[in-house]
C-alpha cells in the first residue's frame, strides 16, 4: 500500500509492530529462562523507544520490572572523522550497572552492523555484561561485519537502492515501517 | 564556518547552546568507571603554555586524555622560547611534527588570533587565555556552572540563561574572564552587571552588553549569581585603589553581603581564590559557592569544545546545526 511518503511502501503497520514486540519478548524470555537478569539498552533515538515498549511486554510477561536504558554510540563510530562531529544523545545505565547481566541491545534497523560493532565498544566502557544480545525490528541484510542479530521482528530483503524508514508514535506521531528507493543523488552508504 | 576558539565573543547562541549541552553528556561519562571515549584517538594536541597556568593546562589535558588524543605539553619556561625562538618559529615547528589542535595560553592579547589567522600553521587554535584579552573556554564553563545551578542539569538542556542577572565584581580592567563572560552571557541572554572601582572599568566599556555600578550592596539583592574576580596583584603596576583592606571593605564578598544575596542566588569564583581579599573564607566554604564544580565542569565543557572542533572531518561549531529549541 503506497503512503503520503513520496512512494514509500509500508510494510509493517502499528498492529503489526505491536505484534512483532510480543513475539520478541516472549522469545527473549524463553532464551533468558525467566529474563531475570537482563537489561535493555536501546541505540538512540528508535531503539531507545522499542526498548522501553519491550520492556514493557516483559514486565507484563513476567510480573517483574526489567531495567531499561540508552546506549549513546555516536562517540564510537568508524567514520567520526568522515563527517562534522554529530549532537551527543543519551546515555543512561540503569542504576545497577550492567556487569554479570545479560544486556539485549535494542535497534530499529540492522544494516552494515557498525553501529552494533560500536555499540559493543561502548559496552566495553561500561562494563561486563555476562552476555549481549541483539535485538532490531527490522533485518535489512547487507552486513559488512559478522554480526547477526538475536531476535529479529522482520527480516526485510532490500537492495542497495531503497531505503528503510522505521516510524514510531513516540517520534514521529505514528508507527510504520517504510521502504522506499533511495534518491539518486546520495550513495551507497547509510 | 569556524575552525579556531578564539574569543567567546565569535559564538552564537546556537553554537553556545550546543557546546553546553554536549558538555552535559560528557559529565556523565565522568561518572563511569572508564572516564575515556575513543572520539580524538589518533590526534594529537598540543598544548602551547607561553604563561604559566597549571589550572587550565590540567583541565585542558583531561579533556585531551578523556577523549583518547594524544597530549604534548609545552611550556615557554626552559624551551626555545627563552632563548628566543619567535611565535611564528614554534608554530612551525608544531606544523611540521603534525599536530592536529594547538591549545595556546599566551601574555599577549591576540597571540591566538594571529596564529590562528597568519597560516603558519593549518591546525584549529584554541584560545586558553590571551593577555587581557579573552579566555573563552572559561566563560563556557562559567555559563555551564550557571544553567546547571540555576535552571536544572536536565532542564537546561536546549535553553539559554535568559532573564538570569549576573554581577561580575573586582578586576574587570586586567581581567579576560571578565570580558569573555560578558560576550557569552549576553548572547546566551543573561544581564550582566559589572562591579568595580572606576579605577578598575576599563575604557570604552559603555559599549559592552553590560551594566556597569560602583556599589556591590544595591546589585546583590536582585543578582542570580555573583562572580568574584581575583585581584590579580601581578598586574597590578600602579596604585588602582588606596590598600588593600580598603578593596575588600567595598568590594569584597563576605557572610553578611552573602546574606542579602536571593537564595538560590550562587556565588563564583574563576580561582585561584585569595581568601580574605576578595572573598571571605567563610562564603568561599558555603553551599553557595560554586569554586569546586566550576573545576570539574571545566574539564566536561572543554571535552565539548574539543570534540566539536575536532571530532569529525570538519567542525560542528557555526555550521548547518540549528536544531534543539
Amino acid at each position: 500500500m503506497d503512503t503520503q511518503n513520496s512512494g514509500a511502501r509500508s510494510v509493517l503497520e502499528g498492529p503489526d509492530i505491536a505484534r512483532v514486540l510480543t513475539r520478541i519478548a516472549h522469545e527473549i524470555v524463553e532464551r533468558a529462562k525467566g529474563a531475570e537478569d537482563v537489561v535493555l539498552l536501546g541505540i538512540p533515538t528508535r531503539g531507545v523507544f522499542l526498548a522501553r515498549r519491550l520492556a514493557e511486554k516483559l514486565e507484563e510477561i513476567t510480573g517483574r520490572a526489567i531495567p531499561v536504558g540508552s546506549l549513546d554510540i555516536t562517540m564510537y563510530r568508524d567514520d567520526l572523522r568522515m563527517h562534522p562531529p554529530r549532537a551527543l544523545a543519551r546515555t543512561e545505565i540503569p542504576g545497577d550497572g550492567i556487569d554479570g547481566r545479560l544486556v539485549v541491545l535494542v535497534d530499529d534497523v540492522l544494516f552494515s552492523g557498525r553501529t552494533i560493532r560500536a555499540a559493543l565498544d561502548a559496552l566495553n566502557d561500561i562494563g561486563r555484561p555476562r552476555a549481549v544480545q541483539l535485538a532490531v525490528l527490522v533485518d535489512r541484510g547487507h552486513r559488512e561485519l559478522p554480526i547477526r542479530a538475536d531476535y529479529v521482528g522482520k527480516n526485510l530483503p532490500t537492495s542497495l537502492r531503497e531505503t528503510v524508514k522505521v516510524q514510531l508514535a513516540e517520534e514521529d506521531g505514528r508507527d510504520a515501517v517504510l521502504l522506499g528507493a533511495k534518491p539518486d543523488t546520495q550513495a551507497a552508504e547509510r | 564556518m569556524m575552525r579556531h576558539l578564539i574569543s567567546a565573543a565569535d559564538l552564537t547562541r546556537d553554537d553556545a547552546v550546543l557546546i553546553l549541552d554536549t558538555a552535559e553528556e560528557m559529565a556523565r561519562v565522568a561518572d563511569r568507571p572508564i572516564k575515556k571515549l575513543p572520539a580524538l584517538r589518533g590526534r594529537t594536541i598540543c598544548n602551547l603554555f607561553f604563561e604559566d597556568s597549571t589550572r587550565t593546562r590540567i583541565s585542558f589535558e583531561a579533556a585531551e586524555k578523556r577523549l583518547s588524543a594524544d597530549v604534548i605539553n609545552f611550556a615557554a619556561k626552559g624551551s626555545s622560547v627563552s632563548k628566543g625562538e619567535s611565535l611564528k618559529d614554534t608554530a612551525q615547528t608544531l606544523e611540521a611534527m603534525g599536530v592536529d589542535a594547538v591549545v595556546i595560553r599566551h601574555g599577549a592579547s591576540g597571540a591566538p588570533y594571529r596564529l590562528a589567522t597568519s597560516g603558519w600553521i593549518d591546525a584549529p587554535v584554541i584560545n586558553a587565555g590571551d593577555g587581557t584579552h579573552q579566555h573563552p573556554t572559561q566563560a563556557l564553563l562559567d555559563a555551564f556552572t550557571m544553567r546547571r545551578r540555576l535552571v536544572g542539569r536536565d532542564a537546561g538542556i536546549g535553553k539559554g540563561l535568559d532573564g538570569k542577572r549576573v554581577t561580575i565584581v573586582g578586576d574587570v580592567l586586567h581581567s579576560r574572564v571578565a570580558r569573555s563572560n560578558v560576550d557569552l552571557l549576553h548572547t546566551l541572554g543573561a544581564e550582566v552587571t559589572l562591579v568595580a572601582p572606576p579605577t578598575l572599568v576599563p575604557v570604552g566599556v559603555e559599549s559592552w552588553p553590560c551594566e556597569v555600578s560602583y556599589d556591590l550592596d544595591s546589585t546583590l539583592t536582585k543578582s542570580d549569581a555573583v562572580m568574584m574576580l581575583r585581584v590579580q596583584r601581578e598586574r597590578m603596576n600602579a596604585a588602582f585603589f588606596p590598600t588593600e583592606r580598603e578593596y575588600s571593605r567595598r568590594y569584597g564578598l563576605d557572610g553578611d553581603r552573602m546574606a542579602k544575596m536571593p537564595d538560590h542566588a550562587i556565588v563564583m569564583h574563576p580561582g585561584p581564590m585569595v581568601r580574605g581579599m576578595e572573598i571571605t573564607a567563610e562564603v568561599a566554604d558555603s553551599e553557595r559557592c560554586t569554586v569546586i564544580e566550576q573545576v570539574a565542569n571545566g574539564v566536561h565543557t572543554r571535552m565539548a569544545v574539543l570534540y566539536l572542533l575536532l571530532g569529525g572531518n570538519e567542525p560542528a561549531v557555526t555550521h548547518t546545526r540549528t536544531e534543539g529549541n
